[in-house]
């Protein structure tokens, strides 16, 4: 360590973002007109003065080396006028004003192993958390499950085959991180904390821990004469909140945490009020390095939707259309007693009615 | 030294498949970059995953590490087996808040990664759920050199902890027609607005704000956002007749069933009306703005002139309570003038100030509110009653209501204020 004396941050937030935004986009900011979509990844959006934009989006690894960091910016500066920008799903999207442009930067692209895909009713990139390569409570290894998935979904990322977008998530513990999606793939712990009395003492404030639990499952104890915790097996949800404050009371189980499957969550406005994801399928195992169970239930669902939805409709519509009994069967998926909601306002979630399809 | 390799016979199936591989780019990280201390971050890095693998289970646990001035910002990360695999034992990401909407051009990105290359792994994700710049992986005293250094060039930390998060947006009216706001616009200066509270973790728990540019909602505002901005318009939506006729000639003889079956029985309010002429006639008055007939024809169909946002509070994910969409506050705001930002700063500045107060340890907005009710918290952050908060109003009558003359009298004094404004 160096003794110089310390620097002050310069507390500057968030960076303006129109400086580095290409000058069409700036120039045209709030007047576009509207867009097409000419071939899958690519989109024209043409603006009130004629001025248009041409969007090549690219799904790549997510957490890039600077060699491929460096590589994505050679292709910008190349054919791309040097202007990226990122979507929330983490892929590049590379803007041209000339559409001559557009061929020769798919094909850079595509030579460089990267993919071009993702926009309209095609399976978008699956946006995830970052799992054993950096989480301190992670159940799984997202990224690794998601390479698996994104080598089996590929062509529907390159196509646009899908009734509507696709937006598929995982998660590496029950926390979500990586949100909603029209099918959300996350660890579901399925055994009580094991605790080590030993360190809880030093390592947990232990009322923090107690308060975390959502069903007041902990409560404090003293255990081989040393202050510690003990959790209510019959009560305990294994939801995993009490590993976070205190890394003792481990979660993470390499056979009893399971991915669980969910499905329907869509956070848009259009046709219905956004919706959350709903369970449908549980005890899959974790099994890296490749997850094929996982991948499997996911390619089902997704044939499913594919072959029955109608233009339009988001996995959510599709079942809200076709009712919960038909899913469960054209995906042969097991109903259990699970799928059935006990958690606070859960009775808004059964049928009351005699609205039944035969 | 010859750097360590680790066996990873796990990791290296992840290299086979036509999807670009992780494993495969810290793989070159490990064996071409010119500088051995990222060859032996990356392959510890490589050892320690392979490991996790095996085991499916984590090894990183947090800790405290931070820059000076700053109390958050970096993810510390210290390794539980970082005697087995030593240069990788400390292994902090860098939280760095991206020039709003995600833009960039390819010198600031090389600028970026010249400088993580000098003091970090040379792995980075563009971006991280909470929406950061991920720089992943350097040890206590990288982390300072590598945050003075981006700093002067105009780059801030983010948030992590119990603070106001790093803010996001959708690409909005940058590449968007759909677009009703300026979203980046509104995005940094409410976040700017609270450096202090994303600096300085001190507040019950994460805070973060999520601009979408229309009900579509792009950016998962209501879902994720305490405080979703969502841009929406008042007046009539544009129908431009001849494209729409353009939509339904273009799909053949099918084209005019095709568009009944797809736009105008999908409008969740019935408000739209194919005329035998192919013409589309709109009940704007009923129309929602669910954006659906929009997307559908994008050349026909566009938002009013009128453009506002529409506020909503308390979104989150599953700790503790469980999920909770966003509530509607403000059901329609004007975000022209410089008075519009700075009231909707103001907006923010209560909501923040409320929950400080009166937020329990860990509780986000959302929570605070299924615990207090919707009513205290208006109350508390100085907001009005609106039906448009509701689904539906009360069904149970269990509830004291002595005080229903005064509250229809203020009904009535709001509605006579509108009326004469």
């Amino acid at each position: 360590m160096s003794n110089d004396k310390p620097r002050s941050p310069i507390e500057s937030g968030c960076p303006d973002g129109f400086q580095y935004m290409h000058p069409v986009m700036r120039k045209n900011y709030g007047q576009w007109k509207f867009h097409e979509h000419p071939q899958p990844g690519v989109l024209r959006h043409v603006a009130n003065s004629g001025d248009e934009i041409w969007t090549v989006r690219v799904g790549t690894q997510r957490i890039l080396d600077v060699f491929s960091l460096r590589e994505l910016c050679d292709i910008g500066d190349e054919f791309a006028d040097g202007y990226i920008h990122f979507t929330i799903r983490s892929n590049v999207e590379y803007l041209v004003t000339d559409p001559a442009k557009v061929e020769p930067l798919i094909k850079a692209i595509t030579d460089k192993g990267y993919i071009v895909g993702g926009t309209k009713n095609s399976v978008a990139m699956i946006s995830h958390t970052q799992g054993w390569l950096h989480c301190d409570i992670p159940g799984t290894d997202a990224s690794g499950a998601v390479k698996s998935m994104m080598d089996e979904l590929i062509d529907e990322f390159r196509n646009c085959n899908m009734p509507n977008r696709v937006h598929i998530t995982t998660s590496c513990c029950q926390i979500n991180c990586g949100g909603q999606g029209d099918i959300a793939i996350n660890i579901q712990h399925t055994k009580p904390p094991k605790i080590n009395h030993d360190l809880v003492a030093n390592i947990c404030e232990r009322p923090t821990v107690v308060a975390r639990c959502p069903v007041a499952a902990i409560r404090p104890a003293m255990v081989n004469g040393k202050p510690s915790l003990e959790v209510d097996e019959k009560k305990c949800i294994c939801c995993g909140a009490c590993f976070p404050p205190c890394p003792p009371m481990q979660i993470n189980d390499a056979e009893h945490s399971k991915l669980a499957i969910w499905v329907g969550g869509n956070h848009s406005n259009a046709r219905s009020k956004p919706t959350f994801q709903k369970l449908v399928a549980a005890g899959i195992p974790n099994n890296p390095p490749r997850w094929p169970e996982a991948t499997a239930v996911v390619k089902n669902i997704l044939q499913a939707y594919k072959e029955d939805a109608q233009d339009w409709e988001r996995i959510n519509d599709w079942i809200e259309r076709i009712g919960w009994p038909r899913f469960f069967e054209k995906t042969n998926l097991p109903f259990t007693k699970y799928h059935i909601d006990n958690w606070r306002g859960s009775r808004n979630s059964l049928n009351a009615s005699t609205h039944i399809r035969f | 030294m010859a750097k360590k390799i680790y066996e990873t016979p796990m990791l290296d199936e992840l290299e086979s498949g036509p999807w670009p591989s992780f494993i495969s780019g810290i793989k070159k990280l490990r064996d071409d970059h010119p500088d051995e201390r990222i060859q032996e971050v990356t392959s510890s890095l490589l050892g320690q995953l392979e490991h996790s693998y095996e085991t499916r289970k984590g090894y990183w646990k947090g800790g405290t590490v931070s820059v000076f001035g700053y109390g958050g910002g970096i993810i510390p990360r210290f390794s539980e087996v970082g005697s087995a695999f030593p240069e990788s034992k400390e292994f902090h990401t860098i939280r760095v808040q991206p020039p709003a909407g995600n833009y960039y051009t390819t010198s600031m990105l090389r600028q970026l990664g010249d400088s993580w290359e000098k003091y970090g792994s040379g792995l980075q994700t563009f971006h991280g759920q909470t929406g950061n710049i991920m720089f992943i992986g350097t040890d206590t005293d990288g982390v300072q050199h590598f945050f003075d250094e981006v700093n002067e060039y105009g780059f801030d930390l983010g948030g992590a902890g119990p603070c106001v998060r790093t803010a996001m947006s959708c690409v909005g009216a940058a590449r968007c027609e759909m677009s009703c706001t300026n979203e980046h616009g509104i995005h940094r200066l409410l976040v700017n607005n609270f450096t202090d509270d994303v600096h300085r973790p001190a507040l019950p728990y994460k805070f973060k704000f999520k601009v979408s540019g229309c009900p579509n909602d792009c950016q998962n505002a209501i879902e994720r956002a305490d405080m979703a901005i969502i841009g929406t318009w008042r007046d009539d939506m544009k129908v431009n007749q001849d494209e729409v006729k353009n939509y339904i000639n273009a799909k053949g003889e099918n084209g005019r069933q095709y568009y009944l079956d797809n736009v105008v029985s999908r409008c969740p309010t019935n408000s739209l009306t194919l005329n035998d002429d192919n013409t589309l006639t709109v009940d704007n008055h009923n129309c929602v703005r669910c954006m659906h007939c929009l997307n559908v024809m994008p050349k026909a169909l566009h938002p009013g002139d009128d453009h506002g946002v529409t506020v909503l509070v308390g979104g989150k994910r599953t700790l503790k309570i469980g999920g909770l969409m966003g509530t509607v506050i403000l059901p329609f705001k004007k975000m022209d003038t410089e008075e519009d930002f700075e009231s909707l700063v103001e907006l923010a500045e209560e909501m923040i100030d409320f929950w400080a107060e009166n937020g329990l340890e860990h509780e986000r907005t959302g929570e605070m509110i299924e615990r207090i009710g919707l009513v205290n918290y208006l109350e508390g952050i100085g907001v009005e009653v609106d039906p448009n908060m509701v689904g539906h109003p009360r069904e149970s009558s269990y509830v004291r209501m002595d005080g229903w003359d005064e509250e229809a009298e203020k009904w009535f004094e709001r509605k006579a204020e509108a009326a004469s404004a």
